[in-house]
């Protein structure tokens, strides 16, 4: 373990933490902000530098964006509760254990650990468009009509309803 | 360099504590929040795999990670757009007081 992946690493649990359980929703999204840099930064360790800046442009910049624009909106001076959790925390907490501790045991006891790395890919912008325009092409066709659809769909179910009150 | 167990360690991490967060916290908004976490432990899977695996020229890990983050950001849109329509009927973004279909 390097220390820049330590580093990052402490950064992105302490932010992701924090933006489980912090009161304020605010708080919230900035902490999710923070894990969403920490997870770009790693992307970019693990040589996949456009995957990196993408996170960045649609993470960062769209939904944490968007986040705050809901809080915003549903934002209402309430007297404060006495919980932010739950009534039956203990079995959410108990299942997330449960399964962090069945994927850890599987990671350690797994082959692929002891693989040996290959060298970093020489990956450019150039290639990733001429296979996204070849190879994967169905699949952007797809995307781009689901992102469509998900536009269409967002304002149709936030939109005022006129006649109702 | 860093070893994958780290990366798939910490990404299993990532992913436990966005489902503690869905599962355990009242507030609509926050719970999207944890899919969204949970979403972005996997693509960091996706990444890590593709790096380590024995083919890394072939792309393929990239662009599913690309596509994933266009269906997650859909995913958010929608989901916002839910929790908006739902704090205009009950006023409330509490899961736990969104109960009219309760038996």
């Amino acid at each position: 373990m390097t220390l820049p992946f330590a580093i990052i690493g402490i950064l992105t649990l302490a932010s992701t933490m924090a933006a489980m359980s912090l009161r304020n929703l605010v708080h919230c999204a900035l902490a999710l902000t923070v894990t969403f840099a920490g997870l770009a930064a790693f992307y970019m360790q693990l040589d996949a530098q456009f995957v990196g800046f993408a996170q960045v442009l649609v993470y960062i910049g769209a939904v944490a964006i968007l986040i705050v624009f809901a809080i915003l909106l549903t934002h209402r001076d309430e007297p404060p509760r006495p919980s932010i959790f739950s009534a039956t925390w203990v079995v959410g907490v108990g299942i997330a254990v449960a399964v962090f501790g069945v994927l850890g045991g599987l990671v350690l006891s797994s082959q692929a650990v002891t693989r040996k790395v290959p060298p970093p890919p020489d990956i450019s912008v150039r290639q990733i468009g001429e296979q996204l325009m070849t190879r994967f092409i169905l699949p952007l066709e797809v995307i781009g009509l689901l992102l469509t659809a998900a536009l269409i769909g967002a304002v149709i179910i936030a939109m005022h309803e006129k006649g109702r009150e | 360099m860093t070893p994958l167990p780290c990366y798939l360690l910490l990404s299993a991490l990532l992913f436990a504590i966005g489902l503690a967060g869905a599962l355990t916290r009242r507030n609509a908004i926050i719970v999207l929040i944890g899919i969204e976490l949970m979403l972005n432990a996997a693509n960091l899977n996706f990444i890590a795999f593709w790096r380590y695996g024995p083919n890394p020229q072939a792309l393929t890990g990239v662009m599913f990670v690309i596509f994933s983050i266009g269906v997650a950001a859909a995913e958010a849109a929608v989901g916002l757009a839910l929790i908006i329509s739902i704090y205009r009927h009950y006023r409330t973004t509490n899961l736990d007081e969104v109960d009219s279909m309760k038996g």
